[in-house]
């Protein structure tokens, strides 16, 4: 956000939205009061952090840990992992609440005793997947509740993969792991056992080690950009000394009046917070005074927000085509749903048109078809009336010849009749006639 | 602020309790929150209802110290409305987005009855916006801008004597969803005596309607005394103003009057100094939890059971969001399944009908293409019946023709034997 940003929203329906405006501010306010308020109320609540530890057994992680919170997590009654090698890789944790300042804790290590150990390590992440992955469910089921009221956050936050010190490279292991874990987890490496190295032998097998991180393009957690010109120096620091070799000690020794801690050899004490000696310091800096925070941030925003976007996307789409869904993921599942139903009844409607269409044409093909036969039998009875008046006229004109000649030639016999009488009459007198 | 670092709450149940030896640093861990926080800025919406002309506009630019721009709203407007500006506020090193929402024309139409409405619904729309990004596949939730509302303050007109049925129904139907905190406007029109009874007249009518103002919070020492004690002088009672009057040999925020000088800062005059306190440099961050946790928490819980989710089944076994969701798919596609069987039917339907339609218009056809031919053939009986009457009656006549010819000839040959025998009989 910066000054005279413009920020353009939605006009609803009753309102209208000015533009923002940068306002200088006369006089005393108050608000200035609102980081103190954040920080009492984070102070209550009190803060949570999850913290896991992998590495082979022996690599010095238990009393590094032990180390940077200063207290005995590992202990002889809660043995740390590699004290607990089972047969297969298990995944567990141990919860601590501490204090300090007022500031409350509750801190959850997880520990993967039998990382590494096996003959066969082939898939010796799988565990750490799942658990990771387990939390993620866990969290984004306590989220999507109807009623939701605690949401504890149980999410790893932050890995520290130790490194064996061969001074050689990178494992096989450690590529594969950091390679299936990267998009899931905040990845700090850390070079173990760091005092069985000389300084120009760490140097070599740091350079060795970022080089083969860069080659194999894994993601290890990168430090947020400030504006502060202090703050990116000392990043710029901590960048140039990655990945941080480190040595742990459960000892307390006393050099040169001052008590450290340390280890103590023949030939001298490696201090563990002497920074000439290893990068202890830096470590605990930055993972619990400078970015606790920010890898809590990290984790929220990215990981889990990846892990909660691809196990929706695979709800809504189960089954779509995946190139299909990659435009759609700016919708909530259900928003998702309503257009699909809007496309189908749009393509329904379209259907329907088409089986309207059909269905019309052909009625009017049959309707015509009648039609036809229609008109071809009344044309065949107007013909044949016609004929039947035409012999019919016929038949009345041959009767009518008929009767003219009938009545013409009766006509004549009664003529011919008459002459016949009037002949035999005059013959009758003249017989008569002729007697006498 | 993200919002969700709010609702998470340590559960510490199986922990072990340790102790350190030492300095470990994490004590830095809250000044880790705040420095994300300072970075990122604050934001805070307050919204502001009462009449037309009732002073909301002056007290903002009192509390804020500075001149929003403001319109002066005519008493004829026909519904409610609201109006939002967002600012950018900066105080020392605190970054602040400050939106202001006005309410336009509040109490000013004949009909006040659904005066509130546009209120409610502003509200629910920015909860119901920051639920939508909330369930977006793909969401931004930490850069989003929050614009639901964390404070609600409801100016009552200075009567003196007690709350309006408009303020008693609007701030009933807001109380769960904003928090609301009552002010007495213009308090320079009340005397101290009228104030006081005015301040209990009007809690007391809150109470007995059931209405929940916003109430200051206990839980936390540091600030439970005086939170205590500005409880018990709700509702404040403000006089804003922007304008400067010299008083003594400094210039304050006062209105001048013939008799005097309100000054605005002066805690005698006016309880403007305990509301700003309150609302601002000790309870802001609490009213933007409580917007979060409670009001949003609850427009969250009905508006996704209405919308079909719960958290147990019908056996009260718990459902996960995968199961909901894949159930309201699977229901989804039958029900789609289904309207396309539907309009299958109804097409077979009608096909049917219009064939047997046209089956019967062609079954009529054909009965009278037999009337027809029926009729055809009794005309042609009857005509050949009128004809072999006709050839009957020729033959019969020409028969008698025939017969008369014959006699004729008969006859004239016998009179030609006659009259040869006449003359033959003659010369006897």
């Amino acid at each position: 956000m910066s000054y005279g940003e413009r920020f353009v929203s939605e006009a609803d329906r009753n309102s209208s939205i000015m533009g923002e405006q940068q306002k200088n501010l006369e006089g005393y306010v108050g608000f200035a009061n609102l980081p103190n308020q954040v920080y009492r109320k984070s102070v209550k609540r009190g803060f949570e952090f999850t913290l896991m530890v992998v590495g082979e057994s022996g690599l010095g992680k238990s009393t590094l840990i032990n180390s940077l919170f200063l207290t005995d997590l590992y202990s002889p009654e809660y043995p740390g992992p590699s004290h607990r090698i089972k047969k297969t890789v298990q995944v567990e944790q141990s919860k601590v609440l501490v204090k300090e300042g007022g500031v409350q804790l509750l801190l959850t290590i997880v520990d993967t005793p039998g990382f590494g150990d096996a003959v066969d390590n082939s898939n010796c992440w799988q565990p750490v997947i799942d658990h990771i992955d387990s939390k993620f469910e866990d969290y984004l089921n306590s989220e999507s509740r109807v009623n939701r009221r605690q949401m504890p956050d149980n999410r790893v936050h932050c890995c520290l993969y130790f490194i064996a010190p061969s001074g050689h490279g990178l494992k096989p292991l450690d590529i594969e792991f950091m390679k299936r874990l990267h998009e899931k987890v905040n990845i700090i490496p850390l070079i173990a056992k760091a005092d069985t190295m000389t300084p120009e032998e760490c140097q070599q097998f740091k350079k060795q080690i970022m080089r083969e991180i860069q080659e194999h393009k894994i993601k290890i957690y990168e430090f947020p950009e400030t504006d502060d010109e202090e703050e990116m120096k000392l990043v710029k620091k901590i960048k140039d000394r990655l990945p941080l070799a480190v040595v742990g000690s459960n000892t307390i020794i006393e050099v040169n009046g001052k008590r450290v801690r340390g280890r103590q050899y023949p030939w001298g004490v490696a201090e563990v917070e002497n920074g000439d000696h290893c990068d202890f310091t830096i470590l605990r800096n930055m993972l619990i005074r400078t970015h606790m925070q920010d890898l809590k941030d990290v984790t929220n925003n990215v990981h889990y927000e990846n892990y909660r976007s691809r196990k929706l996307a695979a709800v809504t789409y189960n089954g779509v085509d995946n190139n299909k869904s990659k435009g759609q993921l700016t919708k909530s599942p259900l928003a998702q749903m309503e257009e699909e139903r809007r496309e189908h009844v749009s393509k329904m409607k379209k259907m329907e048109m088409e089986m309207e269409q059909v269905f019309e044409m052909k009625v009017k093909e049959k309707i015509q078809k009648l039609k036809d036969s229609e008109a071809e039998l009344q044309r065949r009875h107007e013909q044949m009336k016609r004929n039947l008046e035409a012999q019919h006229r016929e038949l009345e004109e041959k009767r009518r010849q008929h009767e003219d000649e009938k009545s013409h030639w009766e006509a004549q016999q009664r003529v011919l009749d008459q002459q016949k009488l009037e002949a035999s009459k005059t013959l009758e007198k003249n017989k008569k006639k002729k007697i006498f | 602020m993200s919002s969700s670092d709010v609702a998470r709450q340590p559960v510490s149940d199986g922990a072990r309790n340790l102790s350190l030896s030492g300095h470990v640093g994490f004590d830095s861990l809250p000044d880790q929150l705040v420095n994300k926080s300072t970075c990122q800025g604050f934001c805070f919406n307050i919204l502001c209802i009462g009449e037309t002309g009732i002073g909301k506009s002056t007290l903002m630019d009192t509390l804020f110290n500075t001149n929003f721009e403001n319109f002066e709203a005519s008493h004829f407007e026909p519904q409610v409305k609201l109006r939002a500006q967002t600012y950018d506020l900066q105080e020392s090193n605190v970054r602040l987005r400050l939106t202001v929402v006005n309410t336009v024309g509040f109490g000013d139409q004949m009909n006040k009855q659904e005066s509130y409405q546009p209120v409610v619904d502003y509200i629910d729309r920015q909860f119901e916006s920051y639920l939508q990004e909330e369930l977006k596949i793909k969401r931004s939730l930490h850069s989003y801008h929050d614009s639901r509302v964390h404070a609600c303050l409801y100016f009552i007109s200075p009567t003196g004597h007690s709350l309006k049925s408009l303020d008693l129904v609007t701030m009933k139907k807001l109380d769960s969803k904003v928090n609301i905190i009552p002010v007495i406007a213009k308090a320079d029109t009340i005397s101290k005596s009228e104030l006081h009874k005015f301040k209990i007249k009007i809690m007391s009518e809150l109470v007995s309607n059931g209405v929940q103002i916003y109430q200051f919070p206990l839980d936390d020492e540091t600030v439970a005394k005086v939170n205590t004690a500005m409880n018990g002088l709700l509702p404040f009672a403000v006089v804003g103003s922007t304008e400067e009057v010299s008083v003594g040999n400094k210039m304050v925020k006062a209105r001048q009057y013939p008799w005097g000088v309100v000054q605005v800062e002066n805690e005698n005059h006016c309880d403007f100094v305990k509301l700003r306190e309150m609302l601002i440099c000790v309870n802001m961050e609490d009213l933007r939890e409580q917007t979060h946790t409670r009001h949003y928490e609850l427009y969250r819980r009905c508006k996704l059971e209405e919308m079909g989710f719960k958290d147990t089944d019908p056996e009260s076994k718990p459902v996960s969001l995968q199961e909901t969701y894949e159930a309201k798919r699977q229901e989804f596609l039958v029900e789609l399944q289904k309207r396309e069987e539907e309009m299958r039917q109804m097409f077979v339907q009608r096909v049917k009908e219009k064939e047997s339609e046209l089956k019967d218009a062609e079954r009529e056809l054909q009965s009278r293409f037999e009337q027809l031919k029926r009729l055809h053939a009794d005309e042609k009986a009857a005509l050949e019946e009128k004809r072999r009457l006709l050839e009957d009656d020729q033959s019969s006549f020409g028969k008698r023709r025939a017969a008369a010819q014959l006699l004729q000839a008969q006859n004239l040959t016998a009179n030609g034997k006659k009259d040869k025998d006449r003359k033959n009989s003659g010369f006897l």
